[in-house]
């Protein structure tokens, strides 16, 4: 069934080192279109580096990365941003002296093209183009139902509720492809599950692409077509969660022998 | 921003508006209105330290946007005002310009050279920066200083009183209605950068600047356009105060000044618009406070010799500095906003 969709995100023998440390080696894997993929492993396996090598932060030594076919390697990270690739940080990374509805405008900056001259004089289509962005991101607020911390200056915020900002910011670049790292760590069951409701409403409205970094092996189950394990900086396994939920290689990474 | 019981915003454009009620409308009108009215009765003393508030008013607007909202630690910013205020004399005096034109040459010449020493930030931050932008302040009085044929080196160049319709604006009377516009257009246009796309870009930046990268903010773009407005600013205080005192000296743009500009910004509160106006204005005051005081001090104790003033100033200004950081580290602009939404809301708590 895979075959014949497209891949949006293809990584090809992607290999990282740190001075003498191999943080990942040779990891391929495709994500095709509309799907909800997850990427696990235990901690240290590289998930994180995975993420950071798509978006830029870390240039990989060697392999090459495709995203709609074309080789985004050499691209800065702004650049990725505005071709469509979305994140969210294992540490929240919000704008702590902003508020949520600022958080989330700033987010809009690839649609927005500020200007300092129009900025600066705010009259006219640079008002309109606030408001028409303002509308945008007002949408995302209700969507993720964070209306009451609107104008709340983010660095306050519990920490639920900073996740959930982080997700909307990432919403507001309308990427085509969306990477979460951990959106549910350090949460209770109950904020597990309203960002789980979220992050599937987002997978089926706005018809993008999910990878998932995720610890929760049950939630995970749930909610991916399909799953990546990393251990030791490889690929293990890659296949539906009900062929990995069996994986001898898979319950010996995460058991042990 | 809380607003009084009984008032709601129905459209996001009301929402978004700086002026909300009837009754801030009121208040600025009147406002202003005093503003313009203030040289019928003060003094030639008292409109002279006005001049000097609405130039450094401008400067620390800029300086603002560099590091209040940016995040990027300027140390020389009085050698971008330098630039501007040279800028616009040689322009003036070499070229025979009029004062309109040099001065916005004179805030691109300081953008430029903001670029040119802004370029070390796309790999130092923070503290390490500081101590580039050190290196303008000397870099810049040194080329200042070498280049006699056109600044006058050491020595103070004269600068023209700029001309308006052919008449001459070089009393304090009429200065003050050149400077104080000034200095209210650049608060109008800061506080508008800030709100606006560009403003979220660079606090974003300081922010989280990972996190800003990955929002399709470009870093390297944003910080030069920062250091370029940041430095516009600087330049146009400098042409306005140039052209204020008519003439120029190399002792006006010292390091110590790039560290009064810095003072008054945390003193006013970083990152805020109504920073700067507070910070100048209480910085200034307090300086001349010090001046004044000196000599009846220095008078009545004579132990501590006449040169007590000047060291006074220094003495104090570190205190305040030291002050603000322990009890104020927001500013007088987060009192004031704390104090308005007290006076919004009363007698309710919230």
């Amino acid at each position: 069934m895979e075959n014949n969709r497209k891949a949006v995100l293809e990584l090809s023998q992607l290999t990282l080192s740190f001075g003498g440390l191999k943080a990942l080696t040779e990891v391929s894997f495709s994500l095709f279109e509309r799907e909800l993929l997850a990427v696990i492993g235990p901690n240290g396996a590289g998930k994180t580096s995975v993420l950071n090598c798509i978006t830029g932060y870390y240039h990989p030594q060697e392999g090459d990365i495709l995203y709609d076919g074309r080789s985004i390697i050499r691209l800065p990270v702004h650049r990725r941003a505005a071709l469509g690739l979305a994140r969210t940080f294992q540490n929240v990374a919000l704008f702590d002296g902003l508020t949520t509805l600022e958080n989330i405008i700033a987010a809009r900056h690839i649609q927005l093209k500020p200007n300092p001259l129009t900025g600066a004089l705010y009259f006219g289509p640079e008002l309109k183009k606030e408001i028409s962005h303002r509308r945008v991101v007002e949408d995302i607020i209700d969507f993720l139902e964070i209306q009451s911390i609107r104008k709340k200056v983010v660095g306050n915020l519990p920490y639920g509720q900073r996740k959930r900002v982080e997700l909307g910011r990432a919403l507001a670049m309308e990427p085509k492809v969306l990477l979460l790292d951990e959106p549910m760590a350090g949460m209770n069951p109950e904020e597990k599950e309203d960002m789980a409701r979220f992050i599937i409403d987002v997978f089926e409205e706005k018809e993008i692409s999910i990878v998932l970094v995720e610890h929760d092996m049950e939630l995970v189950m749930d909610i991916s077509d399909r799953i990546v394990v990393l251990d030791w900086g490889r690929v293990i396994a890659d296949g539906p969660p009900q062929e990995i939920a069996v994986d001898p290689k898979v319950i010996r990474a995460y058991l042990g022998d | 921003m809380p607003l009084p019981s009984g008032i709601y915003n129905v459209t996001y454009k009301e929402d978004m508006a700086i002026l909300r009620t009837w009754c801030h409308w009121v208040w600025l009108i009147a406002f202003l209105a005093f503003l313009a009215l203030i040289p019928a009765f003060a003094t030639r003393s008292q409109l002279n330290t006005l001049i000097t508030i609405a130039c450094s008013v401008i400067a620390v607007h800029g300086l603002n946007l560099l590091t209040g909202y940016c995040g990027q630690i300027s140390m020389g910013h009085s050698a971008f005002v330098a630039v501007g205020a040279y800028t616009s004399a040689i322009f003036c005096n070499n070229l025979g310009f009029s004062f309109w034109i040099a001065m916005p040459l004179a805030g691109l010449s300081a953008g430029l050279a903001g670029l040119v020493f802004g370029g070390p930030s796309l790999r130092v931050k923070g503290f390490y920066l500081a101590i580039t932008t050190l290196g303008a302040q000397f870099i810049i009085l040194f080329v200042i200083i070498h280049l006699p044929s056109l600044t006058g080196g050491v020595r103070s160049l004269d600068v023209p009183p700029p001309s308006l319709f052919g008449y001459l604006i070089e009393t304090d009377y009429s200065y003050y209605y050149l400077a104080m516009p000034m200095a209210v257009i650049t608060t109008y246009l800061v506080k508008n950068i800030s709100r606006t796309g560009v403003g979220r870009a660079f606090v974003a930046i300081r922010d989280n600047d990972l996190a800003a990268e990955g929002m399709g903010i470009a870093l390297f773009y944003n910080k030069m356009l920062a250091f370029f407005l940041g430095c516009f600013f600087a330049g146009i205080s400098g042409s306005v105060y140039a052209h204020y005192l008519q003439t120029i000296n190399i002792e006006y743009f010292t390091l110590m000044d790039s560290i009064w500009y810095l003072a008054m910004l945390i003193v006013g509160g970083l990152g805020q618009t109504m920073g700067p106006i507070f910070g100048v204005i209480f910085m200034v005051v307090l300086r001349n406070l010090i001046m004044e005081t000196a000599p009846l001090i220095s008078r009545a104790v004579p132990v501590l010799g006449i040169e007590f003033g000047a060291a006074m100033s220094l003495v104090v200004l570190g205190l305040v500095i030291m002050f603000f950081l322990v009890f104020e580290p927001r500013g007088l602009a987060h009192r004031w906003e704390i104090i308005k939404t007290k006076f919004r809301l009363y007698p309710f708590p919230y």
